[in-house]
C-alpha cells in the first residue's frame, strides 16, 4: 500500500469507530444529525470539496458530486446511519479499487522486468559498470554468471547456457559460444562471456520488447470504447431519471417522502466506475499474461479480435515445418547396409555447403574424416562425385545418375528430395530428405480446432504433393500449393471476402518475406521473433520463439480475456439495472444501492484479476 | 509528433477517459491515448505548435482531474 492509501485505511477506520459510536448514542432531533456529522465529515470531506471544486471546473456529472447530493438529500429526510454509511462504503470501494488496481499494475511490471540495470565493461583492466545505454556499437561487454544480458551481440570468448525464459516463455536453457548471437534479457546462467555488441541499447531487443509492451494499452479494444462511450451516457440519463422520479410522482401524489430516498437510490448507483475500471484492466491482465509466456500482443485490439478468430492461415515453411531439411528415410539396396550408405553420402557431400548436404552430415553424426575423401567434383545441379577409400562414389539426383548411366534399380515414390548413391558405377540406394512438421504443429491446429477456429489453411510454394501430404499430416483443412509470394496476398484476400463478417482472420508466418500478408490479414502473427527486427515491426501479435503451442495459448488467453469482459458488463449492468427498478418501486433501499455502485466495481474488479494468474 | 507523458495520481478510471475525450477536442491534436491502467498519456499534436498545445492539454486535465500532475 501507498502512504495515500495507508491514510485512507485510517480514516476509514476512524471513520467506522465513529460511526458505531454515534449508532449507540440515545440521542435524538438536530442533536442526533451533528453526532452523524462527525464521521461523515470524516469520511466524506474530500468527496464534498471535490465536488464543490469540479463543479466550478463544469464537471457536473462527476461521482463526487452524485455522491454528495445522495448523501446531503438522505441526511436532510433524516436517514443519518443511511448517509454515513454509503459515503463509508463509497470510500472502502475506492480504496480497494486503487488497491487491486496498482497490485496488478505492479505484477506486471514485474513479468516485464527485463530492463537491465547496467552493462559490464572492461577499462583499464578493470571492470565498471556503466549505463547499457553509454554502449556503442562495437565495444566488448563482460557479462558474468547470473547477470542478465544488457545488450544484443556475438560472443568472442567463453561459452555458457542463457535462459531465455523472461522472453521467450521457454524454460530449456540455450546453450551459447564464440560466433553465437546473444540477445539481451536474457539470464547468463553458469559461465563467463565476452560479447561485442551489435546494436546500440535503443535498438536492442530488450528495449523494443519493452517499448512495444508500455504502448499496448495505447491500441484500445471496442469493449473500450464501448464502455467509455457508455460511460458519457448512463450517468447523466440516470441522474435525469433521479430527478424526475423525485418531482413527478411526489407532484402528482403529494407523497414527498416516499420518492425522494427512491430517487436518492438513483444517484448513488449512477457512477460506471465498475466497467470503467474492469474492462481495461481485464486486457491489461490478458496481455501481462500472454507476455509471460513469450506471446506480445501490441494492442487490446489484436487480444479482442484474436477471441473471433474463424480462420487460422499458416504459411508453411519455418511456421508449420521446422524450415530446415532432413533425412527422414534411407534406402539402400540389397547388400549394403543403410548406416553405410549414410556415411558414403555423407563423406562425399562433407564439403559442401548446401542445406540438403548439411543434413545428410547432420543425420549420419559421425566424426568427417576428410583425409579418407579425394578428388572431390561438385557437379552444378546434379551432385557430387568422390573418391573414398579407394572407391569411386557418386551422390545426386536421377539426373547424376543418368548422366553416368547408372540404372536406378529401385525407386519408391517418395516425397522431398532424393539424393541417389552409387559406389563403383553399381547404384547403392537413395536417401529422403524433406522439411518435416514440428513436433507440437499437429497438436497447435487440434487445439485452435477445439478453441473454435472454424477453417485452418496452409500456404506454400511448395509441389502441391508435398503441400497435400503436409496438409492431411497436420489435419489442416484446405491448402494451397505453388504459390508465389504475390499469390500469398492474393489468397488471403479471397479467404477475408469469404468469411462471414464477425470472424477474424489471423494469419501465421514467420515473418520473413511475408510482412504484406502480416498486414493484409485481420490479425498477423510472427513466431521466432527474438532477434528478427522486421518480424516483430510486421506483426500485431509476436511469439517469441518457433512453437505453435504458443499461438493456441494466445487463442486461448483472448477468449478467457473476452469471456471475463462480457460477463462484468452484463454482472455490472444487470445488478445496476436490477436496482434502478427496485428502487423505484420501493423494494431496494440505499444498502442495496450502495451494494450495486460498491459491491460491483469490487466483485468485477476481483474478476477481473483473475487474468493475471491465467496459465 | 507523438510523445508520452507520465501521469502521477490518476486515481479514476473514468477521470482517465474523460481526460482523453478533452485533450482529444484540444485544436491541433491528432489523436490522444491516457491510460488508467499505464497511468501513461500519449499525445499526437502538430509539430510546430506542440508546446502549446501541451499548455492547453495540461489545462484541461486540471480540469477534469485537479489532483493528477502530468510529468513533462
Amino acid at each position: 500500500m501507498t502512504r495515500k492509501q495507508k491514510k485512507m485505511l485510517y480514516r476509514i477506520l476512524a471513520a467506522s469507530v465513529l460511526f458505531v459510536v454515534s449508532l449507540l448514542l440515545p440521542v435524538t432531533g438536530p442533536a442526533r444529525l451533528a453526532v452523524f456529522l462527525i464521521p461523515y465529515l470524516v469520511i466524506g470531506w474530500d468527496v464534498l470539496w471535490k465536488a464543490v471544486r469540479n463543479i466550478k471546473n463544469g464537471q457536473v456529472f462527476d461521482e463526487n458530486f452524485l455522491m454528495c447530493v445522495a448523501t446531503i438529500g438522505a441526511l436532510i429526510i433524516g436517514e443519518f446511519p443511511e448517509a454515513v454509511a454509503v459515503m463509508l462504503f463509497y470510500q472502502v470501494g475506492e480504496l480497494f479499487q486503487n488497491v487491486a488496481v496498482s497490485r496488478s499494475r505492479q505484477s506486471i511490471s514485474a513479468l516485464m522486468d527485463i530492463r537491465p540495470d547496467y552493462a559490464n565493461m572492461e577499462r583499464d583492466g578493470q571492470l565498471v559498470q556503466v549505463d547499457p545505454e553509454a554502449v556503442a556499437v562495437g565495444e566488448t561487454i563482460v557479462i558474468k554468471a547470473g547477470e542478465r544480458v544488457p545488450l544484443d551481440g556475438t560472443v568472442l570468448e567463453g561459452a555458457s547456457a542463457l535462459d531465455t525464459a523472461a522472453l521467450t516463455g521457454e524454460s530449456l536453457p540455450r546453450d551459447v559460444a564464440p560466433g553465437d548471437e546473444v540477445i539481451s534479457g536474457c539470464v547468463n546462467l553458469s559461465g563467463l562471456l565476452h560479447v561485442k555488441v551489435s546494436k546500440p541499447f535503443g535498438q536492442s531487443t530488450v528495449a523494443r520488447i519493452l517499448d512495444l509492451v508500455e504502448n499496448s494499452s495505447e491500441k484500445k479494444a471496442q469493449a473500450e470504447h464501448f464502455i467509455t462511450k457508455f460511460a458519457r451516457y448512463y450517468t447523466p440519463i440516470v441522474v435525469f431519471a433521479a430527478l424526475a422520479l423525485a418531482v413527478i410522482p411526489s407532484a402528482l401524489t403529494g407523497q414527498w417522502g416516499v420518492w425522494v430516498p427512491r430517487a436518492l437510490n438513483f444517484l448513488v448507483v449512477s457512477c460506471p466506475c465498475a466497467l470503467v475500471i474492469s474492462i481495461p484492466l481485464s486486457f491489461f491482465g490478458g496481455i501481462g499474461g500472454a507476455s509471460r509466456q513469450g506471446i506480445l500482443v501490441k494492442g487490446s485490439n489484436y487480444l479482442e479480435a484474436l477471441a473471433q478468430a474463424g480462420i487460422v492461415v499458416f504459411d508453411k515453411t519455418g511456421t508449420l515445418t521446422q524450415g530446415k531439411f532432413s533425412v527422414t528415410a534411407v534406402h539402400p539396396e540389397e547388400g549394403m547396409a543403410g548406416s553405410e550408405l549414410l556415411k558414403l553420402a555423407a563423406l562425399a557431400e562433407q564439403f559442401s555447403t548446401h542445406p540438403i548436404s548439411r543434413s545428410i552430415v547432420d543425420a549420419w553424426g559421425g566424426t568427417l574424416q576428410q583425409d579418407r575423401v579425394t578428388g572431390v567434383e561438385e557437379i552444378a545441379g546434379h551432385g557430387v562425385r568422390a573418391v573414398i577409400d579407394g572407391r569411386q562414389i557418386l551422390a545426386g539426383n536421377w539426373k547424376l545418375m543418368d548422366r553416368e548411366n547408372i540404372p536406378i534399380t529401385s525407386n519408391h515414390d517418395h516425397l522431398g528430395t532424393i539424393i541417389h548413391v552409387a559406389v563403383e558405377g553399381r547404384y547403392a540406394g537413395h536417401l529422403v530428405i524433406a522439411d518435416q512438421p514440428k513436433e507440437t504443429s499437429a497438436q497447435a491446429v487440434a487445439g485452435l480446432k477445439a478453441a473454435g477456429v472454424r477453417q485452418t489453411v496452409m500456404l506454400t510454394g511448395d509441389a502441391e504433393r508435398t503441400a497435400q501430404a503436409v496438409a492431411d499430416g497436420l489435419k489442416l483443412d484446405k491448402y494451397y500449393a505453388q504459390l508465389l509470394p504475390a499469390d500469398k496476398v492474393e489468397r488471403v484476400e479471397e479467404l477475408l471476402a469469404e468469411k462471414s463478417p464477425k470472424e477474424k482472420l489471423v494469419f501465421v508466418g514467420d515473418g520473413i518475406n511475408d510482412a504484406p500478408v502480416l498486414s493484409r490479414a485481420d490479425i498477423g502473427v510472427a513466431m521466432g521473433a527474438l532477434g528478427s527486427d522486421a518480424a516483430i515491426e510486421a506483426a500485431d501479435i509476436v511469439l517469441m520463439d518457433d512453437d505453435l503451442l504458443k499461438l493456441t495459448a494466445a487463442v486461448r488467453i483472448a477468449r478467457k480475456t473476452l469471456s471475463i469482459v462480457r460477463q462484468n458488463v452484463v454482472f455490472a449492468l444487470g445488478v445496476k439495472l436490477l436496482v434502478l427498478i427496485l428502487s423505484a418501486a420501493g423494494l431496494a433501499n440505499m444498502w442495496a444501492a450502495v451494494f450495486a455502485d460498491v459491491g460491483v466495481s469490487v466483485l468485477a474488479i476481483l474478476n477481473a484479476s483473475r487474468m493475471l494468474n491465467v496459465k | 509528433m507523438k510523445k508520452t507523458f507520465k501521469l502521477i495520481d490518476l486515481d479514476c478510471a473514468n477521470c482517465a477517459a474523460k481526460m482523453e475525450t478533452a485533450i482529444k477536442k484540444i485544436d491541433g491534436v491528432v489523436d490522444a491515448t491516457v491510460s488508467f491502467m499505464t497511468q501513461k498519456m500519449t499525445v499526437e499534436a502538430d509539430d510546430a505548435r506542440f508546446d502549446a498545445i501541451m499548455k492547453q492539454v495540461v489545462k484541461a486535465c486540471k480540469k477534469v482531474e485537479p489532483d493528477c500532475e502530468i510529468v513533462l
